[in-house]
Parts: C-alpha cells; structure tokens; sequence
C-alpha cells in the first residue's frame, strides 16, 4: 500500500456514497421494468376502452364493414383452446419433469432434457403447421382441438424444466423421509416432494399458460378462427389473439379499435388468471409453512 | 412390541468401494442397542441397511442376511416398501415435511399407505404424539400450525411421532439429537428410555457419553468392520480390543 | 496427541500421588527409626510429616473430582482415576497408622526399656518393602509386581500372630513388661494395618490395569 492511510471519516463517507449510489441503481432498474408493463397496460386501456361495451361482451363479429359488434366468441373461444391446452400440457409437463428429476440423471434424462429444450426454440409458427399436417389434414378441418394440441405442445418444455428445477430444489431429507416411512418411490414423488415443490411448479405452469395465452401464429393454420359461435372442439374457434391480429390488419377503423380492446381483454384475462390461482394457492398455506 | 434383529455376513458397497464387511450383529428385542465409531466407519451405512434405506442411493448395494423378527429382509421376493414400513427411522436433521401441518405430517405415512378411516386416524395421531412426548405441546394447533415452524427439539420429535404412526417394530435413528441443544437432547434420551418397551431401538450416535447413557448394548464399528459389540458398561469401563479403548478414551478418532 | 490437556491431569495425578507415597513411606521409616533409637525427635518428624500427607490427599481428590466431572473419561482413564482416589484413602490411613506406632514409642520412651522378643524393625522393613513395591506397581502400571505385593501379606499377618503369641506369654511370666508389652503389641498391630493398606493399594492397580475386580480373595472380571 502506498496511499497514506485516509482517516476514518473519509473512508465512512465514501463508503455510505457507494452504498447510496448502488441502492439508487438497483431501484431505477426495479422501475424500469415496471414501466414499459405500465406503458403497454394504460396504452391497451386508453385506446381500448372506447369499444369496451357489453356489446362486445357479448356479441360475435358483425360483418365487415358494419360498425359493432363484439368479440364474444373469440373470448370463449380462447378459453376452450387454453382447457385444450391446459389438459394435454400440465400432466404431460409435470409428468415428465418428474421422470427428469427422479428418475432421470442418467442418459436417457440427458436426451429427454435436451429434446424439451430445442422444443421449446422451435418457433411457434412451426408448431402450428406441424399440427397442421398432423392433425388438420387428417381430419380434414380446423378445430378448437387442434389449436389446444398446438398450444399444449409448447407449454410442455415450459412446465417440464420448471418442474424439473423445483423438484429437484426440494432437499433429499425430505425424500428419504418418506421412503423411510415406507412410502413408495413414486408417491413420495406424487404426494410428497411435488407437494413440497408445488408453489414453484404453480408458477412454471402459469408462466407457460401465460405464455401461449397470448400465441398467434401457431392458431393460425389449426383453430383458424370463426365469426360465429363454437363450442366445438372439432370446428374452427375463435380466439382473441387470433381475432385481435385479423382486425388489426384490417381496413376498418371500427375494427382498430376492437383490436385494441380484445388486446386489453387478453392481458385482463390472462393476470385474472394467474391472480386467481395465486389467491387459491395462497390461502391453503399454513401459519408457519415456507 | 419391539422384535429382534439378526445379521450374519451383511457386506454393503458404495460402487465397487466395500464399506462394510461382513458383518455379524443380534440385536435384541426391546432393547436399546447403539452403534458407535469414527467418522466413515460405516455405522450410518450400516443401520440403513437394516431398512433397505442404503440401496436408495445411486450405484448402492448390500448382500448378506438380515433377519427381522425372523423374516428375512434381503430375501427373494421382499418388498423393500413392505420392509420399511416396518421399520421406521428417524434422521440426524429434523426432516417434517415443509408443507404440512402437524396433523398431516404424523399422519402422512398412514394416508399415504391407503388409511382411510378418519376417526382411527385422529386417534393414532394423539397415540403417536403422546408417545413421542409432543401432544401437549401441539395438541392445540395440530392443523394449523406447519410441521416445519416447530423448534428442532420439537420438529425432532414430531418426526419420532411420524415414525411411529405407521405402527413399526423397530426404530432406527440415526444421530438423532446431534442437531439439537441439551435440554432438547436429554428429552429425546429419555424418550428412547420409554420407546424400548414397545419397539426395538437401534441408535447411531457419535457422541459417547450418550450412547452410555441410553443404550443396554453398544457395537463399536472401525473401518466397515464391527470390532467389538457388548454391554454398555462393559464396553466403556473395560473393553476387550484395545481399537476400542483407544476409540472411547479419546486417543484417535 | 489428542486430549493433552485431559493426559497432562493424569500425569499431575499420578505424580502427586507417587510422591504422596513417598511421604508414608517416609513416614513408616521415621516412626521405626524412632523406635529403634528410643529418640522422640522423630515422633516429633512423624507428627509433621502427618501434615504433607493430609494436604496432598485433600489436593489429590480435589483434582480426581475435576478430571471426573471436564474429562468424562472412560475404560482404563476412568479406572485410573478411581483407582487413585482409592490409593489416596489408602496411604492417608498408613500415615495415621504411623502416627499412632509414634505414639506408642512415646510411651515406650517414657519407662525404662524393656528387652522384648519381639524383632520390630524387621517387620518393619517386610512392611516398608510391601508399600515400595505396591507404589512401584502403581508407577510400573504392573500388574505382576502388584500381584507380589498380595503374597507378602502373609508374611507379616504370620509375624504379627508370633509376636501376639509371645507377648502374651511375656505378660504372663513378668507382669511388670505389661505396659511395654501392650505398646508393641500396639505397634505389631499398626504395621499390620499398613501392611494391609499395601494390599489394597495392590489390588487397586491390578483393577486399573486388567479391569478386574482381585479383592476378597477372588478375581473378578466383568460379565
């Protein structure tokens, strides 16, 4: 060391400056993100509370051209496409991010691991023709069904390598707990270490609903879209994401703006959605329990 | 009531590495029997043979005879499940299950087992808490209170109760209250004091002073060899090989 | 070497007690040579003498307790331990014993001498040999030597039944030797004592060094 030693005082002062200016920072950067999430939802709000009526609640397409109308359909459609979805995505995601986390930390864990990844990079329009060729064509028309299975597959890598992560955060003491008790192995996974991990799999999985929630392209060629009615799953559906991008590109004005209000139903929807689960989830917690 | 343990030729690897070799060991009914020795010779991987609990680590394996109460353990067609549920065991770190509460955690080894009978249920929980010296403790916020928001003392114990619902024979425990203060260690001694009458205990501990305390037999392991097994009082105020004094004295280890 | 600190109290034990059976050994040779030279200046040694041992059984038992209740000894530590404590009892009964042979021999000194059949110093020197060698063993950590001391006993038991033979007939036949008599009867007795007092320290160190419990004639080994 050859600086002379700087009296205490000095060195406190600079420290406490340090200190400041990295809170300072970190906090900026807190805002920073919250802004654009703000920006996007007051700017979804400005320009799509004009058309938000009951009408639109409730109403399908009127034809184009004529002013009105609604995008019921689309609302329920997304709906039926995400319990399609849902249904063929979270056993299957959970499912297999249980074999990856106890069964799987061998070779066979390492090739399902890495297949669930390139997945997960395929783009989604890709996804969505590929259900199109498998499931389309054979039957020969859109349906709610297929848009499901598209979505379903995407969420899959999604909740696997969650669920993966979460279970394997979940202390081996507490595993052997369990088998001690004379649990077999694949309850204690079930009933015990998923059970342990579940707060982490909740988010995984609405993460990945969040997600594919708001997919265009891979419906574009399975549920397809209808101005009409469907609750069929083997018709073609309306869904927002779908509807909100067909509008979009349209020509009418009245059209714009439901565009930009079937965007504000689509992310009320989707934070409705995850806020509900959270609330479920969070009052079956215990005094105490981590 | 507790039964007896018999071991004759019981080896157990880790790999291709022996750990333990050949081992010989009659633990009586209804007694307290510790197992003692330095680090790494084997008395944890030992105990948990007991239970079939070793073979669930990765590449792990054990052969030889086990016999509990007279059934053999490793034999053709035993359910290694079946085995454990008969003999419990208990963990050096408290482990409840993080997420349950108390009730929930005493009874998980019940339901999970198929149990299904509500009111049989409460009343092995309470049976098992009393057992496990608990129930006045908790007896207001069974449901409650989570299982992990106890003290170590009291999380120890409510795993001793867990172990105990599912009714076994015999009672592993491995360093039981090396994690704990005094006060919550002497309960736990003096639990196992009172647990003999019912179940047969085998108990791994470091600490020498308590397996004087609370056990009837103590087997001094060295080396994945036991060395020499014997009363209590003898072992430790006159043993026969001199590994063993030179262990309980202080000399290595 | 672990436990040093635990090894450095165990050697202060055994020092302090091997030099406190250097101060009864000192003891017993005073209070002969007093009866020897007929000269109260070592009663008068004798009497000081008494002191040392008592401080350094106070002391010793004090440090025993300590290494007891820090150490938590086991096996052979702790039947080291225990051994010493009983061995301290020991040697603080051979110095009263030699005390009371002090006593006696101011009695003596106080009549004119009376010429008795009695060889005192030679018991004596038999018992003083019996407590060297029963210390010797406790240095040793021999058991054998220990074993020796056992056998001696006998000799001086026989020596004491002798001299109450002959001293009786003495008392007998000249009735005057009466007082005289008595107090070396007396002293027979005390070096009797002392003798016995080297078989226990004997059996004591035979216990610390096998385990085996060798009092009241049998050997005891635990189940």
């Amino acid at each position: 060391m050859h600086k002379p030693p700087e009296s205490p005082q000095t060195l406190s002062i600079w420290r406490r400056l340090t200190n400041h200016t990295a809170t300072g920072f970190a906090m900026v950067a807190a805002v920073l993100v919250i802004v654009p999430l703000l920006a996007i939802f007051v700017d979804l709000v400005m320009k799509g509370a004009s058309s938000f009526n009951l009408a639109f609640l409730t109403q399908t397409p009127k034809p184009p051209g004529e002013v009105g109308g609604g995008m019921a359909n689309a609302i329920v459609g997304t709906g039926l496409i995400l319990v399609v979805a849902s249904v063929l995505g979270l056993p299957l995601g959970i499912g297999c991010g249980i074999y990856l986390a106890e069964y799987g930390r061998g070779r066979s864990g390492d090739l399902i691991r890495f297949t669930a990844d390139v997945l997960n990079g395929i783009p989604s329009i890709v996804i969505g023709m590929a259900v199109y060729g498998l499931i389309v064509l054979r039957q020969k028309h859109f349906s709610a069904f297929s848009g499901g299975v598209a979505l379903g597959i995407m969420m899959i890598p999604t909740i696997a390598r969650a669920t993966e992560e979460m279970l394997l955060m979940v202390p081996n003491v507490v595993r052997e707990a369990a088998l001690g008790l004379g649990i077999p192995k694949w309850r204690t996974a079930l009933s015990i270490t998923l059970r342990t991990a579940s707060a982490g799999v909740i988010t995984g999985c609405m993460l990945a609903f969040a997600r594919v929630a708001g997919e265009t392209a891979p419906l574009l060629f399975t549920a397809f879209g209808n101005q009409f009615w469907n609750l069929k799953l083997n018709q073609p559906t309306a869904a927002l994401a779908l509807q909100v991008y067909t509008y979009g590109l349209s020509p009418y004005d009245d059209w714009h703006k439901q565009a930009w209000t079937g965007a504000l139903i689509l992310i009320v929807m989707i934070v409705g959605a995850v806020a509900a689960v959270r609330i479920v989830t969070s009052r079956g917690k215990l005094k105490g329990a981590s | 009531m507790g039964v007896g343990i018999e071991v004759r030729g019981l080896n157990a690897y880790y790999g291709k590495h022996l750990a333990l070799k050949s081992i010989d060991m009659t633990v009586p009914a209804n007694h307290v029997t510790a197992v003692i020795g330095p680090s790494g010779c084997g008395k944890s991987t030992f105990v948990r043979c007991l239970n079939r609990m070793h073979e669930t680590i990765p590449e792990a394996s054990a052969e030889g005879d086990v016999k509990v109460g007279g059934i053999s353990v490793y034999g053709e067609g035993t359910d290694p499940v079946e085995v454990r549920r008969r003999i419990g065991m208990v963990f050096q770190k408290p482990n409840p299950f993080p997420t349950m509460s108390i009730y929930d955690n005493v009874a998980a080894g019940l339901r999970l087992n198929g149990f299904r009978n509500r009111r049989q249920m409460d009343e092995l929980v309470e049976r098992s808490l009393k057992l496990s010296a608990l129930w006045d403790e908790v007896k207001d916020t069974l449901h409650k209170k989570s299982g992990a928001s106890l003290s170590g003392g009291q999380q120890q114990r409510l795993c001793i109760a867990r172990s105990l619902a599912v009714e076994p024979e015999v009672l592993l425990m491995d360093e039981p209250a090396s994690a704990l203060d005094p006060i919550s260690t002497s309960k736990i001694e003096e639990l196992i004091f009172q647990l003999k009458q019912h179940y047969t205990v085998v108990i791994v501990t470091h600490n020498m002073q308590q397996a004087a305390r609370v056990a009837e037999l103590t087997g001094f392991f060295l080396m994945g060899s036991l060395i020499e097994y014997d009363k209590t009082e003898k072992i430790f105020t006159a043993p026969a090989d001199k590994r063993t004094e030179d262990y309980i004295t202080g000399r290595f280890g | 070497m672990t436990r040093s600190r635990f090894q450095n109290g165990l050697d202060e034990l055994k020092e302090k007690l091997l030099r406190m059976g250097g101060l009864a050994e000192q003891a017993i040779d005073q209070a002969i040579e007093a009866y020897r030279t007929r000269d109260a200046k070592y009663c008068q040694k004798v009497l000081i003498n008494e002191n040392d041992i008592n401080q350094a059984e106070r002391e010793i038992d004090e440090l025993a307790l300590d290494l007891l209740a820090m150490q938590q000894p086991m096996a052979i530590d702790l039947r080291f331990i225990i051994a010493v404590v009983k061995i301290n009892a020991d040697l603080e009964r051979v110095g009263d014993q030699a005390v009371n042979i002090g006593q006696r021999v101011l009695d003596l000194i106080s009549e004119p001498e009376v010429q008795l059949p009695v060889d005192i110093p030679r018991m004596g020197a038999s018992v003083t040999a019996m407590v060297q060698r029963s210390l010797e063993s406790f240095l040793d950590g021999k058991a054998e030597v220990a074993e020796a001391v056992l056998q001696m006993d006998n000799v001086v038991d026989r020596m004491k039944d002798e001299a109450f033979v002959v001293l009786v007939q003495k008392m007998i036949a000249e009735p005057q030797t009466t007082r005289a008599a008595l107090n070396v009867l007396l002293i027979a007795r005390n070096l009797e004592r002392i003798a016995d007092h080297a078989t226990n320290i004997a059996e004591d160190v035979i216990f610390w060094v096998r385990g085996a419990d060798v009092r009241h004639g049998g050997a005891h080994f635990r189940a």
